[in-house]
């Protein structure tokens, strides 16, 4: 975190310093041409914790999520979760690349929610939620649809188990996609801008149901958003992106009521004045 | 093999001949067609409408046939090449046409206002406005046809034009190795299909350099995204 | 030469036995095509770089090359392998590849029009490939690219007159047989074909074009 914070200053209590963190990203890199979206990026998330990554749009807040998810390959760096490299694998003694057994296996705690939900518009709802489990882990279809309809009620949803997708308003299929990731049991749930493409009255719906489970579970979450509030209200740790950097990280408490650097206020301001 | 070179090239160049005549002939049904079917009045659409859903309906082959097997019993002779290469173009026309209508009613509106607003008349403004627009969106596809139909004038040594297959289908009989002579034959073609589609990728390339999209015109690169102020919602 | 109704008439049995094979080389072919053509595409996104490359270009190489040259080669050819076939099912085969070549392509657009949403999806709920393939991405791509698939298959039943320079009596060499075996002149006959044609394309493009607007509009 040295680069990152010149102040000196330990930032959030869960993570920081400590070897037990979940999830570690060592001077990564990722480039798309010539464009440095991540420049040697460091930094750790604890089980259970939930960060909020902040910042103007093309800071790589998203690239993160994206790179936990396997969606993306860093171009330099490694990225560990639970002890696992996503890009290396040990065999016999040796670090090799990764094969998709590996990702497979690494990707299984790691569940994702995503801006545009990409819900499969070829299935039901019960089918979106217990296709996973049912052909990944090996659940009964019974026992998946039993699931099914727990998670729906979690979402407020379950007079919709055999609605279509497209019969759903983006907040509905926003919360049916929450559902979808949690049928998987993931340790971390990553949430990229999961409100920025929903219409303003149906963006507290979806924030709800995420509070809801940010108090109710010990579920890890990785954030981006653009939502202040809910990020001061779920988050232990706020995390300040700018250019590829963290330019600063902190409580939300302190980072929203008395940011450190110029540049967090300038965003801040810009954010809340919208 | 080498003294018999001649032969093929001679049947390649019939096939050239026919597909160059047949394709100048499909264009020039195609705007046709094309213009007929984007008219403003309903009886003038529906000519160019049967003319398209019939020749697009009956086979090349069918109506090759039929002009040429047909035909003279009813006092109409025609040479074999000059029926394959109507029959043809008749075909490949009507395809043609519904790519012109499309590409012309692919023409924004503000355009043809635009041309109200001068007030050119109806020739003026397909000439010098509609068409040239037009003409860049329609090459691709045009392209396909003239393959098309480049590949469809195998069939005219069914009526006795001595092409390509009919020249090749001769050096078969009279003894030539089977794989050999039809490899040939595949080959020549392969290499005439690519020989046109060239031809049509230059044409693309200056219709839309004169559009001004060609290489030549095309903007500065955007500067990167990235850390460009922020979104702030 | 004037129209002879009873002469036509008489002869309408056995044009509709020609049509008869002309609709099952149809169906044989196109069957086969729409196979083929699913397990080209699938090749070239699954297979790796080179054997991709490869089967792009023998593609490109049947699509830009005669039926007809094809026709012959197959049915010239096999027999030197010492493949005798009947006619008929190397008509079939012919049509089957050469038309594959095109469905490939038509599948093609189809898999890239899914959104990568969708996959990005599949690949965070950790889906095995046989069933992003299978549950995700073959259910939403095929319904976008039947109509364009449908018009291979009027496209194909105009081209199976090519079949009669194999020797397979379909409708067009139905007519030019009959009327070689009765020294009657082949007008009617011709002509006849030509209307069967049309009778059966004409309201198939229609049908697609319904179909089109069916599907564009979900």
């Amino acid at each position: 975190m040295q680069q990152s914070d010149p102040h000196d200053q330990p930032a959030a209590e869960p993570a920081d310093g400590s070897d037990d963190a979940y999830i570690r990203f060592e001077q990564v890199v990722k480039r798309y041409g010539d464009n440095v979206v991540l420049d040697h990026l460091d930094f750790r998330v604890a089980e259970g914790e939930r960060v909020t990554l902040i910042g103007p749009s093309g800071s790589g807040k998203t690239t993160i999520l994206r790179l936990l998810m396997t969606l993306e390959k860093a171009n330099g760096g490694v990225i560990w979760v639970n002890g696992d490299s996503l890009s290396h694998m040990r065999r016999g003694g040796k670090l090799v690349p990764a094969d998709e057994k590996h990702l497979r296996s690494v990707r299984s705690s790691i569940g994702m929610v995503f801006q545009q939900f990409n819900l499969f518009p070829n299935m039901t709802v019960r089918r979106n939620i217990t296709e996973a489990p049912v052909h990944v882990l090996g659940v009964s279809q019974d026992e998946a649809d039993q699931r099914a309809g727990e998670l729906l009620e979690l979402v407020g949803l379950a007079e919709k188990i055999d609605a279509h997708p497209t019969q759903l308003s983006g907040g509905q299929q926003q919360r049916v996609a929450i559902a979808r990731a949690l049928a998987m049991r993931p340790k971390v749930l990553l949430l990229d801008e999961v409100t920025s493409a929903l219409d303003p009255e149906l963006v507290a719906g979806v924030l709800d149901v995420l509070r809801n489970i940010a108090t109710t579970t010990d579920i890890t979450m990785l954030c981006v958003t653009h939502e202040m509030s809910f990020a001061r209200d779920v988050s232990h740790r706020v995390l300040m992106f700018d250019q590829g950097r963290i330019v600063e990280e902190g409580p939300p408490a302190q980072i929203f009521s008395e940011p450190r650097e110029e540049r967090t206020r300038s965003f801040l301001q810009a954010v809340l004045e919208d | 093999m080498l003294n018999s070179l001649p032969l093929y090239l001679n049947g390649v160049w019939v096939t050239v001949q026919i597909t160059v005549a047949g394709a100048a002939l499909a264009l020039a049904l195609s705007f046709a067609a094309g213009l007929l079917g984007s008219a403003r009045r309903r009886w003038i659409r529906a000519i160019g409408r049967v003319y398209t859903e019939f020749f697009r309906g009956v086979a090349a082959l069918v109506l090759m046939y039929w002009l040429f097997y047909a035909l003279p019993y009813v006092g109409f002779r025609l040479d074999p090449m000059f029926a394959a290469i109507l029959a043809l173009g008749l075909n490949v026309g009507a395809y043609g046409g519904e790519v012109v209508r499309g590409a012309v009613n692919a023409v924004p509106r503000a355009q043809i206002e635009a041309t109200t607003a001068l007030n050119m008349g109806y020739v003026q403004r397909m000439r010098l406005v509609v068409i040239p627009q037009a003409w860049a969106a329609m090459l691709p596809p045009m392209g396909n046809l003239l393959i098309e139909l480049m590949k469809g004038s195998a069939v005219v040594g069914l009526i006795t034009v001595s092409d390509l297959t009919f020249v090749v289908r001769q050096q078969w009989s009279s003894g030539g190795d089977t794989l050999v002579v039809w490899g040939l034959a595949l080959l020549f073609y392969f290499l005439i299909a690519q020989a046109l589609l060239l031809g049509v990728r230059y044409l693309e390339r200056r219709a839309n350099a004169r559009l001004g999209r060609g290489p030549a015109f095309r903007a500065a690169p955007e500067p990167a995204a990235a850390s460009a102020g922020g979104s702030g919602r | 030469m004037s129209w002879d109704w009873d002469y036509a008439l008489s002869a309408l049995p056995i044009l509709l036995q020609g049509l008869q094979l002309t609709v099952i080389a149809t169906i044989g072919g196109y069957v086969l095509a729409i196979v083929l053509g699913l397990v080209v595409a699938l090749v070239r996104r699954l297979a790796p770089r080179w054997a991709g490359t490869g089967v792009y270009w023998v593609m490109e190489f049947i699509r830009s090359t005669p039926l007809l040259v094809q026709l012959f080669v197959l049915y010239f050819g096999l027999p030197v392998f010492g493949i005798v076939l009947p006619p008929m099912v190397v008509g079939i085969i012919g049509l089957g590849l050469h038309y594959a070549a095109y469905t490939a392509e038509v599948y093609r657009s189809g898999i890239e029009a899914v959104p990568r949403g969708q996959w990005e999806a599949a690949t965070a709920l950790n889906l095995p490939t046989r069933r992003v393939w299978t549950g995700v991405v073959l259910p939403q791509a095929i319904p976008k690219v039947i109509p364009a698939l449908g018009n291979y298959l009027i496209s194909m039943f105009k081209d199976t007159p090519l079949l009669l320079a194999i020797g397979v009596v379909e409708l067009l060499n139905s007519a030019y047989r009959h009327s070689a075996r009765t020294f009657e002149d082949p007008f009617e006959l011709m002509t006849m074909v030509g209307l069967l044609f049309l009778a059966v394309s004409i309201p198939s493009a229609i049908f697609i074009r319904h179909l089109e607007r069916r599907y564009a509009a979900v």
